[in-house]
């Protein structure tokens, strides 16, 4: 048995589990730890083996995009998963191992990739900048977000940002690590507390105004908002305030319009547009049509 | 009237359609300028109302005074609620504002009728105009489209737009007679058809070699059903989302059950449909799109309406027992595809699966199928379901949900399960 001590991070887990590999170390025979204080990569008690060229031993690249999302998962398991991936893809033979979603590890391990993905999606969500100045030189206006996600995914998810906010600036801070982005640069530092981050933008109460009013009190439906928006995001949603209220306060509200008078039909107002396709509903309901082939 | 009064009152306005896709546009995203915005994802849905109804785009009106007299309309003419009117440059900052802040994916711009069709088009085409070329916007744009407009303006507002739609509303004109008296179903087909036609212009141009790329057009459009307004059976309804898909292309029927808004029309008697059965709409949409299903095995002459306490899928099934059993191990594509309790994700899981394994009903719970609605359709290498499941008469009664969850209606809204919001979402039925 020997311990491998890797950064939490992909890079770290891939430059190891290769020499691993190349040595043809049995999956059994490691204990994967993190540390994210230690840099160096220690593997105790080398075993030369009769090894394979390293070159030699090829891995589908869909292993190289899974191994990629759940390296960011937090459970502590998925380095030794992912060795015993690749371990049965290569050298244990089983080079269709990834078309067995039936397959106990590879389920696992998509459940992670999913885990990661969702985390990621709900962030490119559930972000909220707040601007916090306009910078006197540039003209750029410079926003702020807090954002706790599950997983260690900022650098998956930050390119999102970069893409969609690349005319303004900002920072998105999280409790582990920081994004950055300056127009020019994306950069990262360490992460920060919840403190850090503003509280409030001017703009909050004009939202609220907006989430209030696109709810149709008529057709509540608390468990669909819940499955895709659970409490744990609310706290850092400005509209979430809203929701308990909005909820307490529908059936009245619906009781209320059933309660309200019946309007008759009110005549058309003299106008020529209204007119004109008023004759034309008279008319020529069949107009031949000159654009679509179809039937 | 300050902006908060005017936001609240054309939001209360919009919430009536339910499109709020931001899926499906070109990609393009705002690298390199000094603008905001990307799109070409899957579309992210920001926040969420206790309706359970996504919060995608800013979804708002122009202005909600209307011309028309559509009877189920909350800003028909005949109604006397508060009309506002948004300048512009007043949505322009609305939608430039929440979506630096994330709030949203982009604009969703419909608007009642003023003065005249080309009128109204014409001050919907300006928000998309300045978001676009005074403000490099690249966010998303879906523009609601009035049939009547000009060619000429239709195909400007395709320009800006990544999505475009028109709302039948009613499936036949018999109904829009009685209840829309403006809207006429030939008119709205045809406009349909030149949007189409634009499209595929698009695409056409994009995939020859070597072509400058051709200037940008809206890359899908929609439209929205009203559900339990009119007389209209399920049958009817389908046909009439079949057709549009068939001729049209179209990428999404959207189906509102008819929603109870304050001062109802007297010709509208109010008796708001059960929210079920729009989801059970939704549901046989998926299987006409994604199962390949024709609408006669879902509703038919004989059957118009989907069962409400059944999704269509099981329905089908359980009117069709003489198909099943079906051996996962050895059933095509399109036959896992009619399994109850089996969607198109794990369908292609287990064709993939079974090319190196016999597979055995441990390996299906891997997959976390719902066991105990599949067992009964389904022969695996350890597993066949007794004869007398499939052909007794109970069968039905074992899927129906207890008899309190049947009485729906507004004061005590559905709760439907969790995998049923699921379903609704994956389309897994």
């Amino acid at each position: 048995m020997r311990t491998v001590v890797i950064m939490p991070e992909y890079e770290s887990w891939r430059a190891a589990a290769r020499l691993l590999l190349a040595q043809g170390v049995v999956p059994d025979d490691i204990l994967w730890t993190d540390d994210a204080q230690d840099a160096s990569l220690f593997v105790g008690e080398e075993t030369a083996a009769t090894v394979p060229a390293a070159s030699a031993i090829k891995v589908p690249p869909a292993f190289m995009d899974i191994a990629r999302s759940a390296a960011a998962h937090s459970d502590a398991r998925r380095w030794a998963l992912l060795y015993r991936l690749l371990w049965r893809l290569t050298l244990g033979g089983e080079r269709h191992l990834l078309s067995m979603s039936t397959d106990r590890d590879v389920r696992q391990i998509q459940d992670w990739c999913k885990a990661v993905g969702r985390d990621i999606h709900k962030m490119h969500a559930f972000v909220r900048f707040r601007l916090v100045s306009v910078d006197a030189a540039t003209g750029r206006e410079q926003f702020v977000a807090w954002f706790e996600p599950d997983h260690r995914i900022v650098r998956l998810a930050v390119p999102f940002f970069e893409k969609r906010f690349a005319g303004m600036d900002w920072s998105i801070l999280t409790p582990y690590e920081c994004a950055h982005w300056d127009g020019k640069r994306l950069h990262f530092t360490a992460g920060v507390p919840r403190s850090n981050a503003p509280d409030a933008d001017a703009l909050d109460d004009l939202w609220r105004t907006y989430y209030r009013n696109i709810f149709n009190p008529a057709r509540v439906k608390i468990n669909a908002m819940q499955s895709e928006m659970p409490k744990k995001y609310w706290k850092n949603l400005p509209e979430a305030s809203l929701i308990a209220g909005l909820i307490a306060e529908s059936a009245g509200r619906v009781q209320d319009m059933l309660k309200t008078e019946e309007r008759p039909a009110k005549e058309a107002p003299k106008n020529a547009y209204l007119k004109s396709l008023h004759d034309m509903n008279q008319t020529d309901v069949t107009k031949p049509n000159h654009d679509s082939e179809e039937t | 009237m300050d902006i908060n009064r005017k936001l609240e009152i054309l939001a209360d306005a919009a919430k009536y359609d339910a499109s709020c896709a931001s899926s499906g546009a070109a990609c393009k995203d705002s690298r390199g300028s000094k603008g905001v915005g990307s799109t070409g994802g899957a579309g992210i849905c920001h926040s969420y109302t206790p309706d359970g109804r996504c919060v995608s785009l800013l979804k708002v009106l122009m202005t909600n005074a209307c011309l028309y007299d559509c009877h189920y309309c909350i800003n028909r003419r005949s109604s006397n609620v508060i009309r506002a009117r948004f300048t512009p440059d007043e949505v322009v900052k609305l939608t430039l504002d929440f979506y630096k802040r994330n709030y949203i994916e982009g604009l969703f711009l419909s608007s009642g009728i003023i003065r005249s069709a080309d009128h109204t088009m014409e001050l919907v085409i300006e928000v998309a105009r300045k978001l676009r070329e005074e403000h490099q916007f690249r966010g998303y744009i879906h523009l609601k489209t009035i049939p009547e407009a000009s060619q000429s303006l239709i195909a400007l507002a395709g320009s800006y737009a990544d999505r475009m739609s028109i709302n039948v509303e009613l499936p036949s004109q018999q109904s829009l007679d009685t209840l829309a008296p403006e809207k006429n179903l030939a008119r709205t087909e045809e406009a349909m058809g030149h949007i189409r036609g634009k499209i595929d212009e698009r695409y056409a141009e994009k995939r020859k070699p070597d072509a400058p790329k051709p200037p940008p057009f809206a890359t899908g459009q929609s439209t929205q059903m009203l559900v339990g307004a009119d007389a209209s059976t399920d049958a009817v309804i389908l046909g009439c989302a079949d057709k549009l898909y068939t001729a049209h292309h179209l990428r999404r029927v959207y189906y509102s059950a008819f929603s109870p808004i304050p001062e109802p029309s007297s010709i509208l008697p109010l008796k708001a449909p059960p929210l079920i059965r729009e989801h059970r709409l939704y549901q046989a949409d998926w299987l006409l799109r994604f199962y390949d299903f024709k609408v006669e095995e879902i509703a038919s002459t004989a059957t118009p309406n989907l069962d409400l306490a059944l999704d269509p899928k099981l329905s089908w099934a359980l009117r069709n027992r003489e198909t099943f059993p079906l051996d996962v191990n050895k059933a095509p594509r399109e036959m896992l595809l009619r399994i109850p309790g089996l969607g198109v994700r794990n369908a292609d899981r287990i064709l993939s699966a079974r090319r190196y394994a016999r597979l055995r009903l441990a390996d299906l719970i891997r997959l976390r199928l719902q066991m105990k609605k599949l067992m009964l359709f389904i022969i695996t290498a350890d597993h066949h379901p007794a004869k007398w499941g499939l052909d007794s008469d109970s069968l039905r009664a074992r899927f129906l949900p207890p008899p309190e969850q049947l009485e729906i209606n507004f004061d005590a809204p559905p709760t439907p399960a969790p995998s049923d919001f699921l379903s609704v979402r994956s389309g897994e039925l």
